[in-house]
């Protein structure tokens, strides 16, 4: 039955959608961040959605590919009073635009709620299917 | 005797496939709107209905007896692979060279939901006009 398959392609556009979500999370949550982990500035994150075919040619998924760190030059601010000022005194911050991650917040919030609705679509006349003749 | 009874709904159920197989499409296309490069896909209902009712008989059946039942036309199953996938046009270029155009596949979709909902009741009316004829009440 091909209508099942609609539940492959959407939760698989639902799962790289939350998995989006999750980076615009990580990138907002260290917005001030000055320094991670490894002692250097926090760094953009983005994934990257790759198609992939879910066995028929036309129930195309997509897949989270990789999640890139942006290069962007990190925000510097002086202060040298910081322990983690340079030679000149600047503190360098996260490079994290927090309009960009806004606006990815909401483009992938929307996704995420098409490929909601079309799985319930896909539901409900799945349903209407299996109760025909009745 | 048999063709006669089932044949509007094999045209039916074949258009009740081809809409599946339309949803399938379009839902691709949905949960591709964000993926750079990515060409959305669609295809004419209309050819594909019409190569999908001039080919009888999509799985060969084979008779060991001359009393057998006719299936010629009744399993659809593989008519996924009789319509020709066409691109969309793009209506909005778009950096990545994504050409999901969000608004139409949207309305494309809740379209042919309907239209395979119709599909669904043409069925089951055939259907109880035939069992009202078999019990004869």
């Amino acid at each position: 039955m091909s209508m099942f398959s609609i539940f492959g392609v959407s939760g698989s556009a639902i799962s790289a959608q939350s998995q989006r979500l999750n980076v615009v999370a990580s990138n907002l949550a260290n917005v001030d961040a000055v320094a991670g982990p490894d002692g250097k500035a926090y760094k953009a994150r983005q994934v990257v959605f790759q198609t992939t075919l879910l066995g028929a040619e036309s129930a195309a998924g997509v897949r989270v590919k990789e999640v890139t760190e942006s290069q962007q030059p990190g925000r510097k601010v002086r202060d040298p009073t910081s322990p983690l000022a340079d030679a000149d005194g600047y503190v360098t911050h996260s490079n994290v635009n927090a309009v960009d991650e806004m606006v990815n917040m909401i483009s992938a919030s929307r996704s995420y709620q098409n490929n909601v609705e079309v799985m319930n679509t896909a539901k409900t006349l799945l349903l209407k299917t299996l109760q025909m003749g009745q | 005797m048999l063709d006669k009874m089932i044949g509007s709904v094999d045209f039916q159920s074949k258009a009740l496939l081809l809409r599946a197989e339309r949803q399938r499409t379009i839902a691709s296309n949905i949960a591709n709107v964000d993926t750079p490069g990515y060409v959305a896909r669609d295809f004419n209902f209309k050819e594909a209905m019409e190569a999908a009712s001039a080919s009888q008989g999509l799985v060969a059946t084979h008779k060991t007896d001359n009393r057998h039942m006719d299936l010629s036309g009744l399993d659809g199953s593989s008519l996924g692979n009789v319509q020709k996938r066409g691109y969309s046009v793009q209506s909005q270029p778009n950096m990545d060279n994504n050409t999901v155009d969000l608004d139409r596949e949207r309305a494309n979709f809740v379209d042919n939901a309907v239209r395979y909902e119709a599909t669904l009741r043409f069925i089951s009316g055939s259907a109880k006009t035939m069992l009202s004829a078999i019990t004869g009440q």
